[in-house]
């Protein structure tokens, strides 16, 4: 099958990679760059494991298809601490227990930077509706609700 | 949270450094940065991906299967049958020896439910093995099936698994597990009230977010390294070993993060395969269920049907209970013989009840194999259970709570199956539950305890 050129930046860095038509980011970022940080849980949009943001808007990798990418800023989980400083939002989740098995946890993560870089001051409706498509069979989301309320304050009080 | 230290207060350590204090996982900063390894993390070059043809029908013998299409397709690399495995037929518990070997890595003559691994082929890409197992041709003749246990356990009805020759797992004991305990029918004769209750439960799916897999790496010398989510290691390398009549030094197994489990991932289906596959083609292979699998295909949680009949007292004693516990193991046993015996030693429920008969079946149907989930053979009866003691507590006008109270376990009481009780806290926990839910109880509840006096 044909191979398309596709280039974009990956948190920060440059990456040129030839993909087949049809590739999945979520494949190329995983299988191809080595970024395994979105995960696929159900490669069919529903479980939002595998979210990345692009472009500053929320994406899921396994409904994005690589040769679209051309140009776009894309910034996964495994981007997200500065020179080995957890972001509030990875701080929160370690505190609050918010994750257990891990699996949905780069999807929540990115799902949250999402809302917060929109919604510094969300309230527990806008997280709830931020997580609305990711889904963790572990923790019974609470954890996850109450780290993401957290992350916001302590964003908060850094700013002020 | 707060630990109430008079309970136990002579059995209790002082000085737990760890136990009531919040820990972090020691696995989160690996789960927060994106840097914690799942076994579909690795990826090497020239990796194979298996997939499965599958039957399409609950029950059929299997005329022939045609794979020359499919070996024709681009991309593909080998195809797998039934005669390719060197034991198809295995049982996972057969390490415990809880036989017989009752089913098929890949179908052999027949499959018994719908959804059955009958054909692997292991492709370049997912797409190309995908699109090869379309072209499998497999030319089925329909059996009659069976989906309901007493249906099933009828005389006459369609034979679900040869390897067992009836419908239901023979144990030593018999068509059931059984549990005999005093005079049940004169605990019946002696009662104020009877109340008979049937409660019933479909399958239920793990749904873990990361799907059951594994991908298998050739180490070049005829040793494999296989990363898998299994949550049973051992019985992974022990099973893999006896399917695959290989010794377990040649098996490398690499466990580790597992993406969601609850049970589902303790059976041993993808591993022996995807290995067969790696040792035949000499190239990496990647086995990894698609949702649509994981949802269809892996275990769930055995459907149960509970009876449960109980003789009670207007005081609020039981004195007779006899339950008929029956598991739906689907075509296969798995884990399913051990849950039901589970069963059958807990129904009589942390309560004292001095005349006990119990019967559980094990009975094969038709449908997807059940197997693990979080206390499988107990919570589905602790459900059918509990709502039986707010029933009886209904019908002689006490309040539930006291009722519990009345029947509870306590040290020293001989259980239906003949083990006496140690270490109960039933009523300590009940009159923590009565203080934290505001449920408020008789003062000679509060004033009990597990321990009898003279104990
Ligand atoms: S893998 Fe993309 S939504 Fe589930
Ligand atoms: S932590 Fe396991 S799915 Fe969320």
């Amino acid at each position: 099958m044909a191979k398309v050129p596709v280039q974009f930046t990956l948190n920060g860095s440059e990456k040129a990679e030839f993909v087949e038509g049809g590739t999945t980011l979520l494949h190329a970022l995983r299988d191809k760059i080595g970024d395994t940080s979105p995960k696929g849980g159900c490669h069919q949009g529903t479980c939002g494991a595998c979210s990345v943001i692009i472009d500053g808007e929320l994406r899921l990798s396994c409904l994005t298809l690589a040769e679209t990418c051309g140009g776009a800023d894309i910034r996964t989980t495994s981007g997200l601490a500065e020179a080995g400083v957890l972001h509030p939002l990875q701080r929160a989740f370690l505190d609050a227990f918010a994750t257990q098995c891990g699996f949905c946890t780069p999807g929540m993560i990115m799902a949250a930077k999402v809302l917060l870089d929109h919604t510094p001051n969300p309230s527990r409706e806008d997280v709830v509706e931020a997580l609305s498509g990711n889904i963790c069979r572990c923790t019974g989301y609470e954890p996850i609700i109450q780290a993401v309320l957290t992350a916001a304050r302590a964003n908060s009080q850094n700013a002020a | 949270m707060e630990l109430r230290k008079s309970y136990f207060a002579d059995q209790r350590k002082d000085g737990l450094h760890e136990i009531g204090q919040p820990r972090p996982r020691l696995d989160s900063p690996g789960h927060v940065t994106g840097k914690t390894a799942y076994f579909a993390d690795r990826n090497f070059p020239g990796m194979l991906h298996l997939k499965m043809v599958r039957s399409p029908h609950h029950h059929a013998r299997i005329r022939s299967i045609d794979t020359s299409e499919a070996e024709k397709h681009p991309g593909v690399v080998k195809i797998l049958t039934a005669k390719d495995v060197p034991h198809n037929v295995y049982t996972i518990l057969i390490l415990i020896q809880v036989g017989p070997e009752d089913e098929t890595v890949l179908a052999d003559g027949k499959v018994r439910w719908k959804g059955e691994a009958v054909v692997a082929v292991l492709a370049e890409t997912e797409r190309a093995a995908q699109e090869a197992a379309a072209k499998v041709k497999v030319d089925y003749e329909v059996l009659p099936a069976v989906f309901d246990m007493e249906e099933a356990l009828k005389p006459g009805a369609p034979l679900v698994n040869e390897y067992h020759g009836q419908n239901y797992y023979l144990y030593d004991s018999g068509e059931c597990r059984k549990v005999r305990f005093g005079d049940v029918e004169a605990g019946f004769a002696e009662a104020d009230h009877i109340l008979e209750q049937s409660y019933q439960s479909s399958p239920i799916e793990h749904a873990p977010t990361e799907t059951t897999g594994c991908v298998v790496m050739p180490e070049g010398n005829d040793r494999f390294t296989c990363y898998t989510n299994t949550q049973a290691m051992f019985f992974t390398l022990d099973n893999t070993s006896i399917i695959l009549q290989m010794p377990g030094s040649k098996l490398h197994f690499v466990g580790g993060t597992v993406g969601g489990g609850f049970g589902g991932k303790v059976d041993v289906i993808v591993e022996p395969i995807a290995i067969l596959g790696a040792k035949l083609t000499g190239r990496p292979v990647s086995f990894i269920y698609s949702r649509e699998e994981e949802m269809q295909i892996s275990s769930p949680r055995a459907a149960e049907k509970v009876v449960i009949k109980d003789g009670v007292m207007n005081d609020g004693r039981i004195v007779a209970r006899q339950v008929t516990g029956y598991t739906d193991a689907g075509a296969y046993s798995r884990h399913s013989p051990y849950g039901a015996q589970k069963g059958a030693a807990h129904y009589p429920g942390p309560y004292t009840i001095p005349n006990v008969w119990i019967d559980t079946y094990c009975v094969y149907t038709n449908r997807t194999p059940s197997s693990a989930m979080r206390g499988f053979g107990v919570t589905i009866g602790d459900f059918a259970l509990e709502v039986q003691m707010d029933k009886l507590a209904r019908l002689i006008g006490m309040d539930p709570l006291e009722f519990r109270f009345i029947n509870a376990y306590r040290d020293g009481d001989t259980k239906a199956h003949r083990q006496p009780t140690e270490g109960a806290a039933l009523i300590e926990c009940m009159q923590e539950a009565s203080r934290a839910a505001n449920w408020p109880v008789a003062e000679k509840y509060m004033a009990m305890s597990s321990y009898k006096k003279g104990a």
